[in-house]
């Protein structure tokens, strides 16, 4: 019972602390911040690995490794594409 | 370690993480941000590396490796038109990789799980299942692969409410059966899935920016109730701070639709009755000052010409037609031609939150010449010229001054306040709404109704002309 109001505290004190700090960015910014957000997501690929942290049966560890690639492949992306477009944003000297 | 050595280092990167969300608050530092969040990830994994015994290491690698090498080399190909497409694709795939970390965790032989285990699981694979689905669906849309029109199934919302039914008896079923019954976890999946299904197809086209921002926030709480099952505090964080930035921007996208999220996500919003039809209805052709017997191209030309300052309105048939480069090649004309220049941005032009921006930014724009909605607004009144660019919802008057439309009530860009309006859209088709705009017929409106790359190249001629003939005579 301690354990679960622990962990939906964490859950209530993240989701306040997130809305707080997102509510302050400029909507220029809203693309980069959901594929930002949405990489973030993808931390489920540390469930996935702590799966293999118990000896599976075969079908486990294939669903296991699958939740691997899927987790990864939004993480990895997820950020490489924030960083793209993040990069775009510049300001220009003004030259003729 | 010992445990509070732990819980130090793990609070160490969760404040990382939130250091790189709050950089975001401005275009300069959200690099930074971004960086600084792929790190603190970075340093989670490793610890669980650091701290854990890992059967099947090798395949596991293998994995990780095949994930990072094909979601790097995809994101770094993709084009930002497509951009929202593969944001919901990405997304898609972190809820499937929830889904099946909760149902393995659950039905596994281990089951020692604790209650909050159960429900989490429950949760974590519901929300996974509808998010994978859900982003699949959003991401043919966006791709062209489905069609982007609503789909609307008969007695659709019976369908769904009965989905929705039917995936609450499963959960909770494979709730009370301790150790979870795989045959009604996999039954659980098979109706969430479903469930995705139904709720994304009778979603499309302009509003498809509220749909990617709710996913967006239901994969964020698939992540954190997957943590909730195994245990891990870095789940649940993270889980938690992307739901509320999803949620943030799902009702800002509402707002900026002037639409409840309810109706929008019950498909309400689907072209209503377009009472409007009668109030607008007129055989003429769009009005032209009838004395006036220049076209439209030389009466642009003058506009442009003769305006201190030109607010450009870019809309998704811009980026649909390709022309944002050359939308931005005529402003950067007009600057040296000595006027002042900057473009308004309406929060759901494109096809998810913010997406004009990246557009416009992938074609050299000064992100300071970047001007969102309730900003620029006030300004249009003051301003000479106003250059729509294949925007029409958005800036359709009928928002204010009409009743009963289905756009009645949303704030538009107020174009229709500028001296002078230039409209480059395709064809004066009323766009994804039905609405017919009231702005073609506005006396002070030029309308050059064609492909906007093409429309934007003769501006650019007609106005290097204008200059040119006026250095030359002066």
């Amino acid at each position: 019972m301690v354990n679960l109001i622990l962990l939906v505290s964490i859950l209530l004190v993240s989701f306040a602390v997130g809305y707080v700090l997102i509510l302050r960015v400029p909507p220029l910014l809203h693309t980069p911040l959901m594929s930002m957000t949405n990489a973030v997501s993808g931390v489920t690929v540390l469930g996935a690995l702590l799966l293999f942290v118990t000896r599976r049966t075969s079908f486990e560890m294939a669903l296991g490794l699958a939740a691997v690639v899927c987790a990864t492949f939004n993480v990895v992306g997820g950020f490489a594409i924030t960083e793209r477009m993040l990069k775009l944003f510049k300001r220009r000297e003004r030259s003729p | 370690m010992n445990a509070p050595g732990r819980l130090v280092v793990d609070l160490a990167i969760i404040l990382l993480l939130i250091v790189g969300v709050a950089l975001f608050r401005s275009p300069r530092r959200a690099r930074a941000g971004n960086l600084i969040a792929a790190f603190a990830l970075l340093c989670a994994a490793l610890l669980a590396f650091y701290h854990e015994q890992f059967f099947a290491l090798a395949a596991v690698l293998i994995a990780l490796s095949v994930g990072a090498a094909v979601g790097y080399c995809v994101a770094m190909k993709v084009d930002m038109v497509r951009i929202p497409s593969m944001v919901a694709f990405q997304n898609g795939a972190g809820g499937l990789a929830a889904c099946l970390v909760a149902f393995v965790e659950m039905s596994g032989e281990a089951a020692s799980l604790s209650a909050a285990n159960i429900v989490g699981g429950v949760l974590a694979i519901a929300f996974g299942g509808v998010t994978f689905s859900g982003s699949m669906i959003a991401t043919s849309k966006l791709s062209g692969v489905l069609r982007q029109t609503p789909v609307k199934l008969p007695g659709h919302s019976i369908l769904l409410a009965g989905l929705a039914v039917a995936a609450v008896v499963f959960g909770v079923l494979s709730g009370l059966s301790a150790p979870a019954s795989t045959a009604l976890l996999l039954g659980l999946i098979a109706v969430t899935l479903v469930v995705g299904v139904v709720f994304s197809i009778r979603i499309g086209g302009a509003v498809m920016p509220v749909l990617i921002s709710f996913l967006n926030a239901g994969t964020g709480l698939a992540a954190a109730f997957c943590g909730v099952v195994i245990q891990n505090r870095f789940l649940i964080v993270c889980g938690a701070l992307v739901g509320a930035s999803g949620s943030i921007l799902t009702l800002a996208m509402c707002r900026a639709m002037n639409r409840n999220l309810a109706k929008v996500l019950a498909g309400l919003d689907a072209r209503l009755a377009d009472v409007s039809e009668s109030f607008f209805h007129t055989e003429s052709a769009p009005a032209s000052e009838p004395d006036d017997d220049r076209s439209p191209l030389d009466r642009a030309a003058e506009a442009m010409k003769d305006a201190g300052s030109v607010i450009i309105v870019p809309g998704y048939g811009m980026a649909l037609a390709q022309a944002q480069f050359d939308v931005v090649k005529l402003a950067r004309e007009l600057e040296e031609a000595g006027k002042e220049v900057c473009f308004a941005i309406h929060p759901v032009a494109g096809r998810m939150p913010g997406h004009m921006n990246v557009l416009l930014a992938e074609a050299d724009v000064d992100y300071e010449m970047l001007h969102q909605m309730d900003e620029i607004n006030p300004r249009f009144k003051e301003t000479d010229l106003a250059i729509v660019v294949g925007a029409c919802d958005v800036v359709n008057p009928a928002a204010i001054n009409v009743e009963g439309t289905p756009i009645s009530g949303m704030p538009i860009l107020h174009v229709h306040e500028a001296s002078h309006i230039v409209v480059c859209n395709l064809d004066e088709k009323p766009g994804y709404s039905g609405v017919d705009n009231p702005l073609y017929q506005n006396p002070r409106a030029i309308l050059l109704f064609d492909d906007a790359r093409a429309t934007i190249g003769q501006l650019s001629e007609a106005l290097a002309a204008a200059s040119g003939e006026a250095g030359g005579g002066e």
